[in-house]
Parts: structure tokens; C-alpha cells; sequence
């Protein structure tokens, strides 16, 4: 269907309301965070309008870098691991029946309606030592005593991997099943075993998808704060868990907009050298 | 014997049986096209035979060798899907060398053989090309030359040409059956399109719901249907119910077909006559009674519908000899014994 562009100013009318919707939910209060990530905080009351650098100068110390180091590690740790759990789980659901698809989809949708909280708590539970899953594999003779798993970064991959790999799966979903199937039996006709169809075909095929699901997903886990708090030690806190713990229990408003701006922009920046990759690599 | 034999192949998805107890052989070197409607099983048939799904009955053999259970990829042959199914990701050059580079041939060898396989295609120089800028066309001809890269036993063909227009359609027939004599290779093709498979095959199978129902050289199949379904099938027909009386004469649309012999213990049955073997003459003098319905000139050749006994008759003729007709005109129908052919109804 072919769409004429709009010609006059009234043409753009529909558009309104979603932007009118963007400006007041999104960009003012974004600009509210820059602006108030400039004043100073006044210790008496909340803050006092200025225009002072103080926050970046006090943000730029060798601690904070290390928790934005780890923050953006934890991040892409996350992300890899979902994309390798989920790429040959979707392509496999995806071959699947029918019957087989719903279910599994049904249940990954029921995985979205937990909240971090829940999440956090069960697995906690689960890496506990009274309780946890280690008691299982005592049980059965694997294990000659129960330990505890958490806190421990393993543990906080764990639950981030868990709460992210929903969205992992259904944003891969529609892609796998639009890949036309002849490619891989093209692939297979040519000498290629199913492993190898898949490593040579499948994947490269959906090579962007794959791209901007990776970015998806390490913006979602950047933004964690509940799970490093409940199953990681201080030193697997998030740059997230800080700007909380200024915004929140320390009342220092302009410190926390100024590391939540610079996150965006690391943020920005990382996404924009990915795409930036991606395209250097198509090229080539 | 060199070549590939399928013994009493059947396959059956639940309850439906999609292939039914299918042997045939193809001699090393021969091209056999699989020609059938719509859900014959024709399709399932060639998927077998490649390995994408495996017979629930019977067996594949390749040279002698019994191949049923061997996976695809190890069956050294080369398949054209419907969808062509070239790598979107992947260059023209990179495609076709896609076979090679599997079983780790060597970069140098690789592009001196896509470079042959190019100009085999008349494509030499787009190697680099992704294949998204290519013709429909030409992507088909990239889909063959990836095929043939290893040189494979068998080449498989699942309706290569449908996506193409008529015209490239026939030109390209013409050029797969070349090349295939050229290079000698087992081909199969499988395709609904009857001339298509007139015009490539040393051999036609006609199959009808999973089962072959004449398998025979292109001509053959034409002159000689071996039953109704195959003389419809089969380019244009008419089908004419006859009885035969206790001497054996046949009787059809309410006159005597002198000359033709109707083989012994037959009382009824179908007689096929293509509609360029009807000659349409004057009325009566012993020629079946008819009334001309409608005349369809299509320039190359004439058809005329006429109406006898209750039956649509169809007349073909070429531009020099008209016949000299007008609807609503009674006319009568010839038919030579030597042109119709007895089957059983």
C-alpha cells in the first residue's frame, strides 16, 4: 500500500496526542532530571537552584567508575546470556507444533507477571541453605551437604537472566517464525548436519535481529536495582542501586539525576557503537 | 544398476496416506519429471528421496546403495526448492560456493569453481551481488548453480520455474533441459505444469493420490494414456463413453465407430480422442450428428465446440485447414479408429 506523505500542517493532527502524551510524561520530566542534575543540594531542605558542576566533579572517583564498570559488565553479561539461551530455544519452539508453541509461550507470558520483588525472593529461596536447591541435590547423592548459593554474582545473573529471558524469547519469536524453513533443508540438501544449518544459516539470517535484542536486553538489565541488592553482596551493586540509594535514603536529588544523565549517555553511547559495528560489518 | 530405484515407497502422515506403495526406477543419466495435480504426493515423493522425510515403507536406493535411512547431508545431491531458498545473508559467489566451503574445500578451488558454475549460468562477474538485487530469473539460475557445485548424484528439482513469467518460464525449460544433457546428470523434477514436463523429461510419471498412474516417455503418455485421469490430465481430451455389442463393434454417441477394435470381454468403457484427431465434416453420410456451440479463434489454432449426443466434443484445427463453420450450424463428426484410444471407464 502505497502512502502519500502529508502535505499541509492539519495533516499531522493524528499525531497530537502521542506527542502531546511524550512531552509531558517523558521529556519534561527528563529535562526536570538534567536540570536539577546542575543545582545543589541543600542538606536542610531538598535542593536549591544553581548551576553547578559539583555532582559530575564528585562522580568522577575510581569507586564510581568501578560500579559503573561492573554495572555495564553485569549488563552485558546478562544479555549475552539470555541471547545464548534464547536463540536456540526460540529457533527449537518455533519448529515446534502448535499445541507445543502455546504452552510454551503461555508460560513465558506468565514469567512477565511476576514483579522483581517476587523474583528476587524466590530465588533467593532457592539459593538459600535451609531451603534451597542445594538440599535436592544432597538428596540425591551429588552433594554431601547443603550450602548456600547466594549472595554471590552467580546468583544475581541467575535472577536477572531469569526475569529478562521472557522478553529475550518473544521479542525473537516473531523473526524464527517468519525464517523461512527451506533455508536450513536448503542447507542440510547441501551437506550441511542440522548443527552446522543452524550456525551457517539461521543465525548469520537473523544477525540484526539478534543485534537489537542483545541492545534490549542490556538496557533492561542496566536498569536492575532490587536484584543486586537481594542476592548480591555491596560489591555486585548496580550504578542503579546508587542513584536509589542517593535519590531515595540520602535525599540527594541533584547527585542522582547527575548519575542517572551520565548512565544514559554511557548508555547512548554503547548502543550507538553497536550500531555503529553492525553496519561496518554489513558493509564489509 | 546405476541410478536411483524406490521400491514400494509409501508414506503416511496419521490416518492420511500421502504416498502409496510408489516404485519406480531411474536410470543414471535420465531426466524424469513427477507430474500431478495438487496434493498427488508428488512433493512428499521428492522430499523422500532428498531425506527431509522419511518413508514410513519401503526403500531408496542409489547406485545399489540402500540410501532410506541415510540423513540429507549426507547424500551428496543437490535440490532446488520452490522458494529457491537462497541465503539472504550471503552473496551470489558465497551461495553457490556454500556446499563447498561445508565440506572444507579450499578458498582458491572454491572460487575457480564458482567462477565456472557463473558462466555455466551466463552470470560470470556477479559473484560479489548480494542476491537480493538479482531478477527472478536470475535468482533461479544462482539456485541451480548452488545445486550443482559438488557435481552431485542426483539432481532434484521441487517446481523450480512456477515463480517465473510464461514466457521466462519456457525459456528457461529449454535451457535446464540442456544443460542437464550437457552435464548428464539424474535429474527429478517435480511440477503441476504438463508442458513443462513435456518439454524437459525423457520420462513423465502422472501421479494421482499417491500413486503413479502411468510413468512413460513424454509422447507416449500423449498417444498411449493408460488410463482416463492421465488422458485428462495430459493436455486436452475428450472423453466419449462407448458400448461394444457382442462382435465387438463400438458404438458412441449414437453411431458406429468403423475399424475399431475394442479388446475381447469389454462391453463399455471410455474412448480418448485428442481434439486435433476430431475432423469435422458435412452431415450424415455415416459421420455422428452434432451442432457447432461455439468457435474460439485463437489465431494459431481454431477450436470449435460442437454438441453431439448430449456431449461436449472439442475440434482443433490449424488456420490453413478452418473448417468452415458458424455456430448453430449442424456439422458431422469423423473419428479415425487409429486415434482413439480404449480405456476403461
Amino acid at each position: 500500500m502505497r502512502r502519500e506523505a502529508p502535505q499541509k500542517l492539519s495533516d499531522y493532527g493524528p499525531l497530537l496526542f502521542p506527542a502531546g502524551m511524550l512531552i509531558v510524561f517523558f521529556v519534561i520530566p527528563f529535562a526536570t532530571m538534567i536540570a536539577v542534575s546542575f543545582f545543589k543540594r541543600d542538606p536542610a531542605g531538598f535542593y536549591s537552584t544553581a548551576f553547578v558542576f559539583d555532582n559530575y566533579a564528585r562522580f568522577l572517583s575510581l569507586f564510581f567508575g568501578k560500579v559503573l564498570g561492573f554495572s555495564l559488565f553485569l549488563a552485558i553479561a546478562v544479555a549475552i546470556c539470555c541471547i545464548l539461551l534464547a536463540v536456540p530455544f526460540t529457533y527449537l519452539l518455533s519448529r515446534a507444533s502448535r499445541r507445543t508453541q502455546v504452552v510454551w509461550l503461555v508460560g513465558l507470558l506468565s514469567v512477565l507477571s511476576l514483579s522483581e520483588v517476587i523474583i528476587g525472593f524466590a530465588w533467593s529461596t532457592l539459593f538459600s541453605r535451609t531451603a534451597g536447591i542445594t538440599n535436592l541435590l544432597v538428596a540425591i547423592g551429588l552433594m554431601s551437604q547443603p550450602v548456600a548459593l547466594n549472595p554471590s554474582l552467580g546468583a544475581v545473573l541467575t535472577a536477572m537472566v531469569y526475569q529478562a529471558l521472557p522478553y529475550t524469547v518473544l521479542v525473537l519469536y516473531p523473526a524464527l517464525v517468519r525464517l523461512d524453513p527451506t533455508l536450513t533443508e536448503a542447507a542440510r540438501t547441501l551437506g550441511a548436519s542440522p548443527i552446522k544449518s543452524f550456525f551457517t544459516v539461521v543465525v548469520p539470517a537473523l544477525r540484526n535481529t539478534i543485534m537489537a535484542t542483545l541492545i534490549m536486553v542490556f538496557i533492561f538489565a542496566l536498569g536492575s536495582y532490587l536484584l543486586p541488592q537481594i542476592l548480591g553482596r555491596p560489591q555486585h551493586w548496580t550504578l542503579s542501586v546508587l542513584i536509589t540509594d542517593q535519590a531515595i535514603y540520602q535525599s540527594n536529588m541533584p547527585f542522582a539525576a547527575a548519575m542517572a544523565v551520565f548512565l544514559v549517555l554511557v548508555t547512548l553511547a554503547l548502543v550507538g557503537l553497536t550500531l555503529l559495528a553492525g553496519r561496518k560489518g554489513e558493509a564489509a | 544398476m546405476s541410478g536411483l530405484a524406490l521400491q514400494n515407497i509409501t508414506k503416511e502422515f496419521g490416518t492420511f496416506t500421502a504416498v502409496k506403495n510408489v516404485s519406480l526406477t531411474v536410470p543414471h543419466g535420465t531426466f524424469v519429471c513427477l507430474l500431478g495435480p495438487s496434493g498427488c504426493g508428488k512433493t512428499t515423493l521428492m522430499r523422500m528421496i532428498a531425506g527431509l522425510d522419511l518413508p514410513t515403507g519401503g526403500a531408496i536406493k542409489l547406485d545399489d546403495a540402500d540410501i532410506t535411512r541415510v540423513p540429507t547431508h549426507k547424500r551428496d545431491l543437490g535440490m532446488v526448492f520452490q522458494s529457491l531458498a537462497l541465503f539472504p545473508h550471503l552473496t551470489v559467489g558465497e551461495n553457490i560456493a556454500y556446499s563447498l566451503r561445508i565440506r572444507g574445500v579450499g578458498k582458491e578451488d572454491q572460487k575457480k569453481r564458482v567462477d565456472e558454475l557463473l558462466s555455466m549460468i551466463h552470470l560470470s562477474g556477479y559473484a560479489d551481488r548480494p542476491v537480493a538485487k538479482l531478477s527472478g530469473g536470475q535468482r533461479q539460475r544462482v539456485a541451480i548453480a548452488r545445486a550443482l557445485a559438488i557435481s552431485p548424484k542426483l539432481f532434484l528439482l521441487d517446481e523450480p520455474l512456477s515463480a517465473l513469467d510464461a514466457k521466462l518460464r519456457e525459456a528457461m525449460q529449454v535451457e535446464l533441459r540442456q544443460l542437464q544433457q550437457r552435464l548428464g546428470i539424474t535429474t527429478i523434477v517435480v511440477t503441476h505444469d504438463q508442458r513443462e514436463a513435456m518439454t524437459m523429461a525423457d520420462t513423465v510419471v502422472v501421479m494421482n493420490s499417491g500413486e503413479i498412474r502411468q510413468a512413460a516417455a513424454p509422447v507416449e503418455i500423449y498417444r498411449r494414456p493408460a488410463d482416463t485421469f492421465v488422458a485428462d490430465f495430459i493436455g486436452m481430451t475428450n472423453l466419449i463413453d462407448f458400448t461394444a455389442d457382442s462382435t465387438g463393434r463400438a458404438h458412441a454417441l449414437g453411431s458406429p465407430i468403423e475399424g475399431l477394435a475394442v479388446p475381447g470381454g469389454l462391453s463399455r468403457g471410455v474412448l480418448s480422442v485428442r481434439p486435433e484427431d476430431v475432423h469435422l465434416t458435412a452431415p450424415g453420410h455415416g459421420a455422428m450428428a452434432g451442432r457447432v456451440t461455439f468457435v474460439r479463434d485463437l489465431g494459431g489454432t481454431i477450436e470449435t465446440f460442437v454438441e453431439a449426443g448430449g456431449k461436449q466434443i472439442v475440434a482443433v484445427s490449424m488456420p490453413h485447414a478452418r473448417p468452415d463453420v458458424t455456430v448453430g450450424q449442424d456439422v458431422g463428426i469423423k473419428l479415425s479408429p487409429d486415434t482413439c484410444v480404449v480405456l476403461k471407464s
